[in-house]
């Protein structure tokens, strides 16, 4: 008797995209909550976990790749999208994530996210926003606030004024825009999900409290509230809407159709007729 | 009267043609049969500015600079002064001026070399389309005895396209100018060419470079332009897409090496080149690749330093920051082709050897060899490919090592797309299973395998030139190479044997081997292009030199030529 249950397929759990490192966060911090809508979107998807790639940099949500269970790589401070770029245009048909904080991703890995939106490889940035660094134990980031005094850093603030990454993104040609709050990851999961499908490089800006450095945040909770209209794929329109968002406008921005930036190459000569163009 | 070897500057700010002429000057010699050189020296201009063809000609493969320069031919003298010591001159020099374009520069009228007028402006103007490039080429070919059918086909070749007017007056302008020159008996008649032997190739540097890319696998490269770097890049454009592989220009040098490490963590073997500048933004990811053994090629076309420097020419300085530029203990290969065919042969192995110890190679080129172009015999095929040991059996869930301490050191790598290797690449320190550790044996395991990989590894005869025999030997690498081996085969010739040792391969360092090589040697004289002499401090850092050591070390943007090092050589005996 055949004790499978053939009839009752069921695709991947969410347990089956984590590996079983115990990060290192703290207690209550919003990135495990990402984790968990990152497992789930890829359950959702189904993706191959031989055919699925995650890139980070540095950072406590940078950390995410040992905690899945596809093939990662951690890589240095800034240069997660520029390295993910590297391996999605050199294997296109693998599927590309990317995990980082507003550090790496917007103050050393500044250039490198202006390049990824305006290239357009077919990747999708998943970026945790706690408006501090968490790892070197709480300084200001490009998207911490000017007057925020509690940085031995900068004890008087930062001083500048921050950067809003929903605009950045679309300043710079991201495909693909839209905002998700750590405390719902269903929501975070539908996001991903929605990105990965969507062609092009997409940006999904999380906002994911640091409990240590900004217990502030856990309010958060309360400020955040539906972005309230329907995804566009009207770059212009995003951005009209986005600068009058408050900055805690949850959904998607923006779902473009610029073609993604994937070159395409076959073998048409040989070495050896190459090397005819030497011959005396 | 023959001789053996002609050296011709063509002179001329930006539009005159020099550079053109000194190109088909050099294309119509190896039509014929000679072997020949060219590099360029130009300033920092994009257009105008002074600039010059040098061309070396001769019957036999030639290594590197002329001792000075036979013939100098100027279309003008603007901005002369700021190369004038890089065109050497003696009493026995022919200095061809346009009596239009006023007196020769007294710097360079000072060798006492023979001064001969030419209208070349006045000849040129007198051709419907003349131009003064080629009643220049003209005389040169004139002088050194080129057969115009050599030149005719540079001409056929060059302009075919343009059309039969554009041709007549380039053929106008050349018979202009032969005629002048052909009665002035100079006796720079250069010997008959030899057409004997291999196939010969016309090539530059960057392009053996790309070319050795090519033929080591790669099949992915992520480019920024640098001088003197570009045309690696630029070669590698269409050829790479020709042969399936891609290129992608990338935002800065951070980008390049991080695309580059993300292509060949995915089993591509890739690619990029820049100079000292641009090595310097991509220490940090190359010391990534080190960490989390992904191998990566970085071809570091050198050019004068420190910061922007001399963009536009040719240094050995970047040897430092090569070796010694990560931080942390980062083991990794550094290679220096030792001519311009040979940047075909190195970086192929380096592409083969980062492949196969999994880890980054540096390739030390420079703008003496990336940026000249030379008749070269064509060079043998070698065997070197990318083949990266895979994991054959990944042991089940969770079982895979991607670090596993193996005897060679070279762990069996798993690439996306195969089930069972999945992992976390990590430049955060690891264990055998990569996962992060600070523990004190898995960081001692994990550099002692990184190390053993290297210097376990046989790397063969390729690591160095070594050839002759006598005590007296010069140890030198990369483009000091070529004048190093002109100067000691002069010695030879004279009557005294003598050795040289060209390292191409820097590090690691092979100790045994350079004591074999230099086994019964009293004196040695190392040479090597930098203010600091790097690599006379790097040899005695890293290997025992028995008996007497001298230095020669001179920084850019003079070139190390065969007289100064067998006048050396000479002083030692």
């Amino acid at each position: 008797m055949d004790t499978h249950l053939t009839d009752d397929v069921v695709g991947p759990l969410p347990g089956d995209y984590k590996s079983d490192v115990k990060p290192i966060w703290c207690p209550g911090c919003g990135d495990y909550s990402v984790l968990a809508g990152i497992t789930r979107a890829m359950a959702t998807m189904g993706l191959e976990r031989k055919d699925t790639v995650v890139v980070s940099g540095i950072g406590c949500s940078s950390r995410i790749p040992a905690y899945t269970s596809v093939y990662g790589y951690h890589t240095v401070h800034g240069r997660s999208l520029a390295v993910a770029s590297g391996v999605k245009l050199a294997r296109p048909e693998l599927n590309v994530l990317i995990f980082g904080g507003d550090g790496d991703g917007f103050s050393i890995g500044g250039n490198h996210f202006l390049h990824a939106c305006r290239r357009n490889v077919d990747m999708t940035y998943i970026v945790m926003d706690n408006q501090v660094y968490g790892m070197t134990k709480g300084q200001a980031s490009p998207t911490t606030e000017a007057d925020w005094c509690e940085s031995k850093l900068t004890p008087e603030g930062p001083g500048v004024n921050p950067i809003q990454p929903v605009a950045l993104a679309l300043a710079c040609g991201a495909n693909f825009v839209a905002r998700g709050f750590s405390n719902n990851p269903n929501e975070v999961a539908r996001l991903i999900v929605e990105g990965v499908r969507h062609p092009g490089f997409s940006v999904i800006h999380i906002l994911s409290p640091c409990v240590t450095f900004r217990p502030e945040q856990r309010n958060w909770k309360s400020t955040v509230h539906p972005y309230g209209r329907e995804p566009t794929d009207d770059p212009n329109e995003a951005m009209r809407a986005v600068l009058e968002d408050d900055g805690f406008g949850l959904g998607i921005f923006l779902a473009g159709n610029r073609r993604p930036f994937q070159p395409e190459s076959a073998a048409t000569r040989s070495i050896a007729q190459i090397e005819e163009g030497f011959a005396v | 009267m023959t001789v053996d070897s002609v050296t011709i500057a063509l002179v001329g700010s930006g539009g005159a043609g020099a550079m053109t002429a000194g190109q088909m000057l050099l294309d119509a010699a190896a039509n014929v049969g000679w072997y020949g050189l060219m590099s360029r020296t130009t300033g920092p201009q994009i257009r105008g500015g002074e600039a010059a063809a040098l061309v070396r000609l001769s019957p036999t493969p030639v290594h590197g600079p002329g001792d000075r320069f036979d013939i100098i031919i100027a279309f003008d003298w603007q901005n002369v002064e700021r190369f004038a010591a890089e065109l050497p001159l003696s009493e026995k020099s022919v200095i061809i001026t346009d009596p239009s374009q006023g007196e020769v520069p007294a710097v360079l009228a000072a060798s006492g070399a023979k001064q001969v007028e030419l209208p070349i402006k006045e000849l040129a103007g007198r051709i419907p389309g003349g131009r003064v490039n080629m009643v220049g080429l003209g005389a040169v070919a004139a002088i050194v005895g080129l057969p115009r059918a050599g030149i005719d086909a540079v001409i056929q070749k060059a302009l075919g396209k343009k059309g039969d007017a554009a041709i007549q007056a380039s053929n106008a302008g050349i018979d202009a100018g032969s005629r002048e020159a052909a009665g002035w008996n100079l006796g720079l008649e250069l010997a008959a060419p030899n057409k004997e032997g291999a196939t010969r190739w016309n090539i530059s540097g960057n392009e053996a470079a790309g070319l050795g890319a090519l033929k080591g696998g790669v099949k992915f490269c992520a480019a920024y332009p640098i001088t003197p770097a570009t045309e690696i890049l630029e070669w590698l454009a269409p050829n790479l897409a020709k042969t399936g592989g891609k290129l992608v220009q990338a935002e800065d040098e951070l980008a390049s090496i991080a695309m580059c490490l993300g292509a060949s963590f995915s089993g591509v073997p890739s690619i990029t080149a820049t100079a000292g500048p641009g090595l310097s933004l991509m220490t940090e990811c190359i010391g990534l690749g080190v960490a989390s053994e992904t191998p990566v090629v970085i071809v570091d076309v050198q050019r004068g330093g420190p910061s922007t420097g001399i963009p536009t020419k040719s240094e050995q300085s970047d040897l430092n920051i090569a070796v010694y530029g990560l931080h942390g203990d980062a083991p990794h290969l550094v290679v220096g082709p030792t001519s311009i065919a040979d940047c075909l042969f190195t970086t192929q192995w380096a592409v083969h050897l980062a492949e196969a110890l999994q880890t980054p190679a540096i390739v030390l080129s420079d703008q003496a060899m990336g940026q000249s172009r030379a008749i070269v015999d064509k060079p043998a095929d070698a065997p070197h490919k990318a083949n990266r040991l895979l994991a054959t059996d990944l042991g089940g869930e969770g079982k895979y090592k991607r670090y596993a301490d193996t005897e060679s050191g070279v762990s069996p790598a798993a690439i996306p797309g195969m089930p069972g290797g999945e992992h976390t690449a990590d430049g955060l320190e690891h264990a055998e299973n990569a996962l992060p550790s600070s523990q004190a044996s898995d960081h001692q395991k994990q550099l002692d395998k990184r190390l053993r990989k290297l210097t376990s590894h046989d790397y063969g005869d390729a690591w160095a030139d070594v050839e002759g025999e006598g005590e007296i030997a010069v140890v030198t690498w990369g483009s000091a190479t070529g004048p190093s081996r002109e100067a000691v085969r002069r010695l030879e010739a004279a009557g005294t044997k003598a050795r040289l040792v060209a390292i191409r391969l820097i590090s690691p360092v092979q100790p045994a081997r350079l004591a074999a090589a230099l086994d019964g040697v009293s004196k040695v004289l190392v040479v090597e292009q930098t203010h600091g002499a790097q690599f006379h401090k790097f040899l005695r850092g890293h290997y025992d030199l028995p008996g007497a050591v001298s230095v020669f070390s001179r920084p850019g943007p003079l070139p190390i030529r065969a007289r100064e090092v067998h006048e050396t050589l000479v002083s030692l005996i």
